[in-house]
């Protein structure tokens, strides 16, 4: 065990599984304390996502937004960036997309998807080159900036929506047919649910993210920036330019997850009053798999089962929905605190000699 | 060491004694007896939840009293004939519908315009299923209303006007407010009716109006408020949600430095928003709650309206001016009275777009 403990790389491992285990006591706990009963409530978020196809369809449609918001963050914090953006990076990549979508609706599919994913990326890629210059160039925090660039990202494609591509229901109009990743195909084989062809895009995201990373020699230099920023300057590298260009690859990458939403999900875009959130649960997505590529599906499926789950654990269970956020909320703390696991592993090991 | 070793112990057993205290409620909640066939209701809250004092609230106290009247069980527990589902995100709308579908609820509310898709998209992969949305119309690619789908709207043109009547005589200064959340189609039909009810009484009185974009911002509601006040209005209609909220803390400041201001609510019967310092004039009410027992009533009857168009104007009582009079005259009442038989005989017609109000004005 204590083998193990000292191989860090066992160690990476370990800790998300514990902080996952943890934050389900707790969730447990907090149930029983409030006349809910648990086991209940756990059984019908397995039962619903794993017999069910309509939910596991569900579930593996919240997964590819995740995913690609999840290597957007792990992608910035492997150059040692803090990439909060993202959530607003999305927005603009999701109106990018179907903006492009509905500017060229005559183009037949195989040019016109492609494009507006492209597009997406590329919105996303300028709403990270904004903060990534400023924090390159003028040394500007990246967390001050990106927070402020998701209202501005917010409000900026409300405004849009509503003076330009406005239909009744307070969204955009429907995508057409030629843009869309909808399947009936996928929908059918899973009772109707919404799942589309956007997964594949998503995991092939997470193969370029890792091929990138970890088989290129500018994936060596982003890490090395991360990992020491004054070393690389003295290595010879371009610190500046590989700040920029990763806040633009994780601002493409989260205008990308926006596109499956537009493209995928809705098939348009709503006026948005408040955040919706995809953004952010990537960074802790990115958090629970130590941001590497397979690490942030991983991550990426457990909480896309507990969303899809809360749903049914809401109707089966009668527990309320907030409970999903409490245990998603403890994962994250007990992911924060790993070093108290660690501390506790070696205490227990240590003893048991 | 020893020490350590014992907390290591002591938390162990904490762990396990949750899991196996776990273990025990699951053996104690195995009471799944069969019922007999019951109507079943439900319905899905958009991401205000079902406390947002507005529209959720007051559907799911539409489905309380519906199923009062018909003995049924409401609550959130999963064997309650009536419930609600809430959603935190917009993508949860079509599972939560779904949800109730596949439990053969026989109706299924989708309580909010901004689910207009969801439902219309349910509605048609579930053709057997029953449903029904608040404020919107469902329509299938050819403009045809669906057919498993009643679609609830209100005459908020005729509740407005009401209110306007009161705002035209109550004022003393002959200027008037009005704050609107979106402006959007909906806030407009509020906006024109209060307009043609100021106007039928109080021709020479001026009209502000100004929305304020958002119906989650007290803070923009307030400062639209002071700024139609510091112009001399004396009386603000509020048809802005939580921005509105703002509208009453502006007023009930100015009234604490001793001017003479009101506001008037809408939605819900808003008089107590205005105590302490009493600014509340009267509100226009929209009842959300009939609107939904009357319609699980019909489907519990057996008479589901599914393809209509439901209107629930003062004909209905869907719309109205609230029961709360204490700060209106009583000579006001009965012109306001006069002025409802009016618009349910037909007489008179209230505008709900900018352009009918221009030809009700001439």
């Amino acid at each position: 065990m204590t083998k193990i403990l000292k191989n860090v790389h066992w160690f990476n491992i370990i800790v998300p599984i514990i902080a996952v285990i943890l934050g389900l006591l707790v969730g447990a706990i907090i149930m029983l304390l409030t006349g809910y009963n648990p086991i209940l409530a756990y059984q019908s978020i397995l039962e619903s996502v794993f017999l069910q196809p309509y939910y596991t369809g569900e579930t593996i449609r919240a997964i590819i937004p995740l995913i690609l918001t999840g290597l957007a963050v792990a992608f910035a914090f492997r150059t040692g960036l803090f990439n909060i953006g993202v959530e607003g990076q999305l927005l603009v990549g999701w109106f990018a997309a179907v903006a492009v979508s509905l500017m060229f609706s005559g183009l037949p599919k195989l040019i016109l998807l492609p494009l507006a994913i492209i597009v997406s990326a590329l919105a996303g890629g300028l709403w990270g080159f904004i903060p990534g210059l400023l924090k390159a160039r003028l040394k500007v925090h990246e967390v001050i900036i990106t927070i402020m660039m998701n209202y501005i990202a917010l409000y900026t494609t409300n405004y849009l929506i509503k003076h330009f591509l406005y239909a009744e229901g307070e969204k955009t109009p429907n995508i057409p047919e030629a843009a869309s990743l909808a399947s009936t195909f996928l929908s059918n084989l899973t009772q109707g649910s919404r799942l589309h062809w956007g997964i594949i895009v998503a995991l092939l995201a997470a193969l370029i993210v890792w091929f990138l990373l970890w088989r290129t020699t500018k994936g060596y230099e982003l890490r090395a920036v991360g990992y020491n920023p004054h070393a690389s300057r003295y290595a010879g590298m371009n610190v500046k330019n590989n700040i920029v260009l990763s806040m633009v690859i994780s601002g493409a990458l989260a205008g990308v997850a926006g596109s499956m939403e537009g493209l995928g999900t809705y098939q348009y875009m709503m006026i948005n009053s408040t955040f919706i959130g995809i953004g952010f649960n990537g960074i802790a997505v990115a958090l629970l798999g130590m941001n590497t590529s397979i690490g942030v599906i991983i991550g990426a499926a457990l909480f896309a089962i507990l969303q899809t789950g809360s749903i049914t654990m809401q109707s089966t269970a009668g527990v309320p929905t907030e409970i999903v956020s409490i245990i998603i909320a403890v994962i994250i703390f007990f992911i924060g605190s790993s070093y108290i696991i660690r501390w506790c592993l070696l205490r227990v090991t240590k003893g048991g000699k | 060491m020893l020490k350590k070793k014992m907390m290591a112990l002591a938390t162990v057993v904490t762990l396990a004694g949750t899991i196996l205290s776990a273990c025990g409620g699951a053996s104690t909640s195995d009471n799944s007896s069969k019922k007999e066939e019951k109507v079943k209701i439900g319905m899905v809250t958009d991401l205000g939840g079902v406390n947002d004092k507005s529209f959720n609230q007051s559907a799911w106290e539409g489905l309380q009293s519906f199923s009062k009247k018909n003995d049924l069980k409401a609550g959130t527990k999963s064997d309650d004939d009536v419930r609600y589902l809430q959603s935190t995100q917009a993508t949860d709308y079509t599972p939560n519908l779904n949800q109730l579908i596949h439990q053969n609820f026989n109706l299924v509310f989708g309580v909010g315009y901004l689910m207009a898709s969801d439902v219309t998209k349910v509605a048609q992969q579930n053709p057997k299923a029953n449903l029904a949305i608040i404020d919107s119309v469902i329509v299938d690619k050819s403009n045809k209303p669906l057919k498993n789908v009643a679609s609830i709207t209100f005459k908020e043109e005729q509740g407005s006007f009401l209110v306007g009547v009161v705002a035209g005589l109550t004022t003393k200064t002959n200027k008037i407010g009005f704050v609107g959340g979106i402006n959007s189609e909906l806030i407009k039909k509020f906006e024109n009716g209060f307009k043609a009810g100021v106007k039928s009484v109080n021709p020479k009185a001026e009209i502000y109006s100004q929305y304020a974009g958002a119906f989650d911002a007290p803070d923009k509601g307030q400062a639209i408020a002071a700024t139609m006040y510091g112009k001399g209005a004396d009386i603000i209609y509020q048809a802005a949600g939580a921005t509105g909220n703002g509208v009453f803390t502006e007023a009930k400041s100015e009234k604490k430095h001793g001017k003479k201001v009101w506001v008037i609510g809408v939605d819900r019967d808003q008089y107590e928003e205005g105590l302490p310092e009493n600014v509340t004039l009267t509100s226009m009410v929209k009842r959300v709650d009939k609107a939904v027992n009357d319609v699980s009533q019909q489907t519990k009857d057996g008479h589901f309206p599914g393809g209509q168009i439901l209107s629930f104007g003062l004909k209905e009582d869907g719309v109205g001016i609230a029961p709360s009079k204490q700060n209106v005259s009583k000579d006001i009442i009965n012109q306001v009275n006069d002025y409802k038989k009016k618009i349910i005989n037909g007489s008179i017609k209230v505008p709900t777009t900018d352009k009918e109000f221009k030809a009700f004005k001439s």
